[in-house]
C-alpha cells in the first residue's frame, strides 16, 4: 500500500525519459514495462514478469497442442461426470474414447439449439423503453377523428405531416415522368441496373442545392463531399463506424434523440457519454459540461473520439448559436476529436432565430475541416421519411472514401432517387414548400404552447423541429424517473396520448416530456388538451 | 472457483509446484498493471515538464492546456482503424476492372473502342419487358390510388423498416413462383433489406460475433469479402472445390476446413453457400443439401443459403431450395437462413431489394430491428407490390428471361469453344466459368492476373479472374454474358482472340 501511494505522487514522465535513454535497444515488449520495473521494487517485478511470460507460453502451448485434448475439453460438460467420479481405471480407456468422440459428440450437441451471436441477443431482448412501447401502442390503436375517436393520439413520432398535401399534389402531377424521364423516351436503364451505391451524381447535386436553400444560402455544399444513404439513421451509424473503434466513445449532450442509442451503439460497439444540460440554462450546451464529461470518460479509460450534436436540437428544439459552435470547434481541436453535427431539422426552423450550420463555421477555418461531419436527410425537412434518404457531408477524404464503400449496405433505391431529383430541381415547388411548411409549423407550435400554458405547463422556447419540450415536473407524483414514467403511463392509458418522457432522451431532470405536434391537425389540438387535462386533474 | 477450474488440468498435468506458484505471480502482476493503467490521466497534461526544472513545474501545469493546444492541433484527427482499412483503394482486380469498365464503357455506336463489361453481374436481357410494364403501370403503382385518391401516407411517412406486409406477401409469392411452386414461403418470416448485400451482412451480425468464422466454398462471389468482413469482424474460411469435381462441394472438404479452423482456435458459426453457385453456375443436389444440413447439425452451426439466382436457370437440372429440403426431411429449421433478392431474377439491382428468410425467431427479431439501417424506399416498395402482383407479367417475364438466358449461354459457350476455351458445366446464373489455364504464361495467380490484365488493356474486355473469387486453381475466369446483346458476342470473341494472340506471341518471343 505504501508503495502505491509513493508511486502515485510521482510524476511518471521523468521515468519515461529514463527508459528512452537507457533501454533504447531493448525489445519493444519490454519497454512499456520498464517504467513499472524501475519505478517500484525492480527485483520483485523483474522476477514476476519473466514468470508470467513463461506461464503464458505454457498456456499457449497447452491450448494449441493437439485436437483430441481440445475435443475433450469442449466435451467436458457431458463427459466429465463419468470421467471424474471413477478412479484412474477409466482414464486408461481414454484413447478408446477419443476414437469414437465425434459420434459421442453428436448426441449431446443435437439437443442444444443453435445460438445466435452474443451481440444481437441484447438487441433482441431490448426495446422496452417507453419510447418504443408508446410507438407500438399507437400503431395498434391509432386515433382517427371519425373511424377511431378513442384511439391513441400520436405525439411521440418525429414526423411532419403538415405539408404533405403539397408533396402529394406534386407527385400526382409528376411522378411518372420523374422516374422514367420525361415524355417520349422511357429509360429503364436509369433505374433498373446497378447505380453508384453512394448515390447518383445528379441526386447529390440536387440534394446539395436543397441543403443550401434550406439554410438560406449561407453555405454552399459541394456534391462531391457527399455520401447518400438509406436514411439519416445509417448515415449516423456509418460515421460511428468510420470515426470510432469498438470500445471508443462519443460525447452527446442530453436530452438527446432516443434513436441514437440504437444508431450509434448497436453494431459499432461504440459508447455514448452523456453530457447533461439543465433547465436552468434552457438546456443549452456548455463547454464546461463537455470538458467534465470528457475528463470523466478518460478517467474510466474510455477513449473519446468525438462529439455528436443535434442542431436544431431534438427534443428541445433550440439552436446552437455561432459562439457555441466556435467554442465547440475549439474544444474539438484541443482534444483532437471529431464533431458530428446532425442538422436534419435545419429547414424546419420556425422562430426568428437564425440557424447556423457547422459547415458555415468551418468554411472559414481551413485546418479544422477534417474533423467536422454533417448529417442531413429528407425525412424531416421534406417530410419524406418513407423515402429513406440520408446524407453524410464530410470534409475528410478518408471518411468519405470509407463511407462511400460502406454505402453498399444502405443504398437508396434508384426510382426514389430519380423521383427526388425532379422534385428537388423544381425550384418553385421547393420554395413554396419550405415557406409554407415553416408557417404551418409556427402556427401549430404557437397553438400547442398556448394550450399547454393554459394548463400551467411551461415549455422551453423552441425555434426548430416538430417538438415542444414541456415541463410537467409539477404533475409527477415523485420527483424521479419513476414518477415521470408513471405520468407517461397515465397519459398513454388514461389520456390516450403518446408522448416521449424525458428519461428516454436521457434528460437528467425528471418531469420533462417531448410533444411532437407535426403529426396533428389544428382540430386535434383541443382534443389533446382535453385529454391531458383529464389526466392531470386528480393530481391537481 | 470457476476461474481456477479450467487451469486445474494444467496444474495437475505438469509440475504442480512450479505452475502453482506462477499463477498467483501472474495474477499479481496483472493486478499491478491494471492499477498502473487506471491511476491518473496526468501524464498527458504536462509534456514539457521533463526538460524544465522543478521550480517551474507549478507554472507549467497551469498553462498546459494552452501548450497542449498548440502541439496537438498540428496532429491530424484520426479516423477509426477499421475505417482505415476500408478506405484503402481497391486492390482486387475485380474492383479495378469494374472501375475501368465504368470509366470507359463500350458502346457499339458512340464508343466502339471502350471496355466491354463482362465482370458485373447484371442481367440486361429483359429490360424491354420491364420498360413496357413501367410505361403502362408506373403512374398508378407508386402513388397507389384508392378510389382515385392518391394515398400519400402510404409512401411519405414512416413505414415498417423491415418492409410493408404487402411487399412481403408479394415477395413470398414471387419466390415460390420462381422456385416452381415447390415451396411456399411464409411472409411473416420475410425481412426485406436494401439489397442482398445488407441481407448477408445483417445475418452475419446476427449469427456470429467478432472473430468467429463462416465456411465458404470457393470459388465464391468476390463481394462476400466485403459483405461479411468489412464491419462485422467475422472471418471467411475457404473450402476449396476443384475442377476435377466440376467445382462441386464435398462434405469431406467442409469437414477438413472445419477441423483446421478449430485447431487455430477460431469458432465456426456457419456455412455460407450460394445455390445456384456464383461464379460457377452449378446447383446443389437434394442429396448434397441433405448432407450439408446433416453436417450443420453435427457441428451445431448455421447455414446461410444465398439463393439469389434461383430464378435465373437455363439448364435442364432442377433447382432445389434449402427450404424444400427442410420442409420434407424434418431437420431443425432454426439453423437455416435463406438470402434472396430482386437484383438478379428480376434484373432490378438499382431498386435495392433483398430478402432474409429465416426460420429462427431470434434471428428474425434481431434482423427486423437492424433493418433500420438498410430499409427499402417506400415508393419502390409500392411499385414492386404492383409489379409482383401482376401475375401475367411475371409469368411472361420468367419464361422470356429463361429463353433468352438459354440462348445467350449457348451462343457464348459455343463461341468460347471455337477459341478452344472450355467452360465448366453449369445450369444457372449470369456467367460462364471459363478455363483459360492453357493461355496463361505461368500456372499461378501471377500468370492468371497477367492474362486478365491483357484482356482488360489489350482486348478491352473486363472479366473476373478466378483469384478474385478465391479459386484454388489458376486460369479460370468468370464471364458475365447477360449485359451483352447478341451482336456483341462476336466482338467479345474477337477481342479475346486478339488478346490471347498477343500473349502467345509474347511467350514465343521470350
Amino acid at each position: 500500500m505504501t508503495q502505491t501511494r509513493y508511486y502515485r505522487t510521482r510524476s511518471p514522465e521523468p521515468e519515461k525519459e529514463k527508459t528512452g535513454g537507457g533501454g533504447g535497444t531493448a525489445m519493444r515488449v519490454i519497454v512499456p514495462l520498464q517504467g513499472v520495473v524501475q519505478g517500484r521494487g525492480g527485483l520483485v517485478l523483474g522476477s514476476i514478469i519473466p514468470c508470467a511470460l513463461f506461464y503464458f507460453l505454457q498456456f499457449y502451448l497447452k491450448r494449441n497442442r493437439d485436437d483430441p485434448d481440445d475435443k475433450n475439453e469442449s466435451n467436458s460438460t457431458s463427459q466429465n461426470p463419468t470421467i471424474r467420479s471413477p478412479s484412474s481405471e477409466h482414464l486408461t480407456e481414454l484413447p478408446g474414447l477419443t476414437r469414437s468422440l465425434s459420434r459421442a459428440l453428436l448426441s449431446p450437441r443435437n439437443s442444444g439449439p443453435v445460438s445466435i451471436s452474443a451481440r444481437v441477443s441484447g438487441i433482441v431482448k431490448g426495446g422496452d423503453s417507453p419510447y418504443y412501447m408508446g410507438l407500438k401502442r399507437v400503431k395498434e390503436d391509432p386515433y382517427d377523428e371519425l373511424d377511431n375517436p378513442n384511439g391513441v393520439i400520436q405525439l411521440g413520432l418525429a414526423e411532419n405531416k403538415l405539408s404533405l398535401d403539397l408533396v402529394k399534389d406534386w407527385l400526382a402531377e409528376n411522378a411518372r415522368e420523374a422516374i422514367l424521364g420525361n415524355g417520349k423516351e422511357l429509360s429503364v436503364s436509369g433505374i433498373a441496373p446497378y447505380q453508384p451505391f453512394d448515390g447518383l451524381m445528379e441526386f447529390k447535386v440536387a440534394v446539395a442545392g436543397f441543403m443550401s436553400q434550406v439554410m438560406e444560402n449561407a453555405v454552399s455544399f459541394n456534391p462531391s463531399q457527399m455520401v447518400l444513404t438509406a436514411g439519416a439513421t445509417p448515415a449516423i451509424e456509418i460515421l460511428s463506424f468510420c470515426l470510432a473503434d469498438t470500445g471508443n466513445a462519443f460525447l452527446v449532450p442530453t436530452p438527446y434523440y432516443p434513436g441514437f442509442d440504437r444508431d450509434v451503439k448497436w453494431r459499432t460497439g461504440v459508447e455514448i457519454i452523456h453530457v447533461p444540460c439543465r433547465s436552468a440554462e434552457n438546456f443549452h450546451l456548455s463547454i464546461a459540461a463537455l470538458d467534465r464529461s470528457f475528463n470523466q470518460a478518460k478517467k474510466r479509460g474510455l477513449k473519446v473520439r468525438g462529439v455528436i450534436i443535434s442542431n436544431p436540437s431534438n427534443p428541445v428544439g433550440n439552436l446552437l448559436n455561432r459562439e457555441t459552435l466556435y467554442s465547440l470547434l475549439d474544444f474539438a481541436r484541443e482534444k483532437n476529436i471529431h464533431i458530428i453535427s446532425n442538422e436534419i431539422l435545419a429547414g424546419s426552423t420556425h422562430g426568428n432565430e437564425e440557424f447556423v450550420s457547422m459547415a458555415e463555421i468551418v468554411d472559414q477555418e481551413d485546418t479544422d475541416r477534417k474533423r467536422v461531419h454533417i448529417v442531413y436527410g429528407l425525412s424531416k425537412d421534406l417530410s419524406l421519411p418513407g423515402f429513406r434518404v440520408g446524407v453524410i457531408y464530410t470534409f475528410n477524404e478518408d471518411v468519405l472514401a470509407a463511407a462511400r464503400k460502406l454505402s453498399r449496405f444502405s443504398a437508396t433505391s434508384a426510382p426514389t432517387q430519380r423521383l427526388l431529383i425532379s422534385m428537388l430541381s423544381d425550384t418553385k415547388f421547393v420554395r413554396t414548400f419550405i415557406t409554407t411548411n415553416r408557417e404551418r409549423l409556427q402556427r401549430m407550435y404557437v397553438q400547442l404552447v398556448a394550450g399547454l400554458e393554459k394548463m400551467g405547463i411551461k415549455s422551453i422556447k423552441s425555434s426548430g423541429g416538430f417538438y415542444c419540450w414541456a415541463d410537467m415536473s409539477g404533475f409527477i407524483s415523485s420527483y424521479s424517473e419513476k414518477g415521470e414514467v408513471e405520468l407517461w403511463d397515465k397519459l398513454l392509458n388514461i389520456g390516450k396520448v403518446n408522448v416521449t418522457p424525458g428519461s428516454c432522451c436521457h434528460c437528467i431532470e425528471p418531469g420533462w416530456f417531448r410533444f411532437c405536434f407535426a403529426t396533428l391537425t389544428e382540430k386535434d389540438i383541443p382534443v389533446v388538451m382535453e385529454r391531458i387535462q383529464k389526466v392531470l386533474k386528480p393530481v391537481n | 472457483m470457476r476461474l481456477i477450474v479450467p487451469l486445474q488440468g494444467v496444474v495437475q498435468g505438469r509440475g504442480g509446484l512450479i505452475l502453482g506458484s506462477l499463477i498467483p505471480c501472474a495474477l499479481f502482476y496483472f493486478l499491478q498493471l491494471y492499477l498502473k493503467r487506471h491511476r491518473s490521466p496526468k501524464p498527458q497534461s504536462n509534456p514539457p515538464s521533463p526538460t524544465t526544472s522543478s521550480p517551474k513545474l507549478a507554472e507549467m501545469t497551469r498553462t498546459s492546456s494552452r501548450s497542449n493546444l498548440f502541439s496537438r492541433s498540428i496532429g491530424q484527427v484520426r479516423i477509426s482503424s477499421r475505417a482505415i482499412s476500408i478506405a484503402k483503394p481497391n486492390e482486387s482486380p475485380y474492383y479495378i476492372g469494374l472501375d475501368k469498365a465504368s470509366e470507359d464503357p463500350y458502346d457499339r455506336l458512340s464508343n466502339p473502342d471502350g471496355v466491354i463489361q463482362l465482370g458485373l453481374s447484371e442481367n440486361r436481357l429483359c429490360f424491354d419487358l420491364i420498360e413496357k410494364w413501367m410505361s403502362e403501370n408506373l403512374g398508378h403503382s407508386i402513388t397507389g390510388r384508392d378510389n382515385g385518391e392518391l394515398n400519400i401516407n402510404g409512401i411519405a411517412t414512416y413505414q415498417p423498416f423491415d418492409g410493408t406486409m404487402e411487399l412481403k406477401l408479394a415477395m413470398a409469392g414471387f419466390m415460390s413462383h420462381i422456385m416452381g411452386g415447390a415451396v411456399t414461403f411464409e411472409p411473416s418470416q420475410v425481412v426485406l433489406t436494401a439489397g442482398a448485400t445488407p441481407a448477408i451482412e445483417t445475418l452475419c451480425f446476427c449469427l456470429a460475433d467478432q472473430g468467429n468464422a463462416f465456411l465458404v466454398p470457393t470459388p465464391y462471389y468476390p463481394g462476400f469479402d466485403r459483405d461479411v468482413k468489412f464491419r462485422t469482424g467475422v472471418e471467411l474460411i475457404p473450402v476449396h472445390c476443384r475442377s476435377t469435381d466440376n467445382f462441386a462441394l464435398s462434405i469431406t472438404a467442409l469437414d477438413q476446413a472445419f477441423n483446421q479452423t478449430r485447431k487455430h482456435g477460431t469458432k465456426i458459426r456457419g456455412i455460407l453457400l450460394s445455390n445456384p453457385a456464383n461464379p460457377v453456375g452449378n446447383l446443389l443436389s437434394w442429396e448434397m443439401l441433405y448432407a450439408i444440413l446433416d453436417f450443420a447439425r453435427e457441428k451445431n452451426i448455421h447455414v446461410i443459403s444465398d439463393e439469389i439466382f434461383a430464378g435465373s436457370m437455363y439448364g435442364n437440372e432442377e433447382f432445389v431450395s434449402m427450404a424444400e429440403v427442410l420442409d420434407s426431411e424434418g431437420f431443425d429449421k432454426n439453423r437455416v437462413h435463406i438470402v434472396y433478392g430482386l437484383s438478379k431474377d428480376l434484373s432490378l439491382p438499382g431498386f435495392r431489394v433483398g430478402v432474409i428468410y429465416s426460420f429462427n425467431e431470434n434471428v428474425l427479431a434481431a434482423a427486423r430491428k437492424l433493418t433500420r439501417f438498410s430499409s427499402v424506399s417506400a415508393p419502390t416498395q409500392r411499385l414492386l407490390v404492383s409489379m409482383l402482383s401482376d401475375a401475367r407479367f411475371i409469368e411472361e417475364y420468367i419464361k422470356t428471361n429463361k429463353r433468352r438466358l438459354q440462348n445467350m449461354h449457348a451462343l457464348f459457350v459455343a463461341g468460347l469453344k471455337g477459341l478452344n476455351i472450355r467452360c465448366a458445366d453449369s445450369s444457372a446464373g449470369l456467367y460462364c466459368w471459363a478455363d483459360m489455364s492453357k493461355l496463361i504464361s505461368s500456372y499461378s495467380e501471377k500468370g492468371e492476373l497477367e492474362l486478365w490484365d491483357k484482356l482488360l488493356n489489350v482486348g478491352k474486355i473486363n472479366v473476373t479472374p478466378g483469384s478474385a473469387c478465391h479459386c484454388i486453381e489458376p486460369g479460370w475466369f468468370r464471364c458475365c454474358f447477360t449485359t451483352l446483346a447478341e451482336e456483341d458476342i462476336p466482338v467479345v470473341l474477337e477481342r479475346i482472340r486478339k488478346a490471347v494472340e498477343n500473349t502467345t506471341d509474347l511467350l514465343n518471343s521470350s
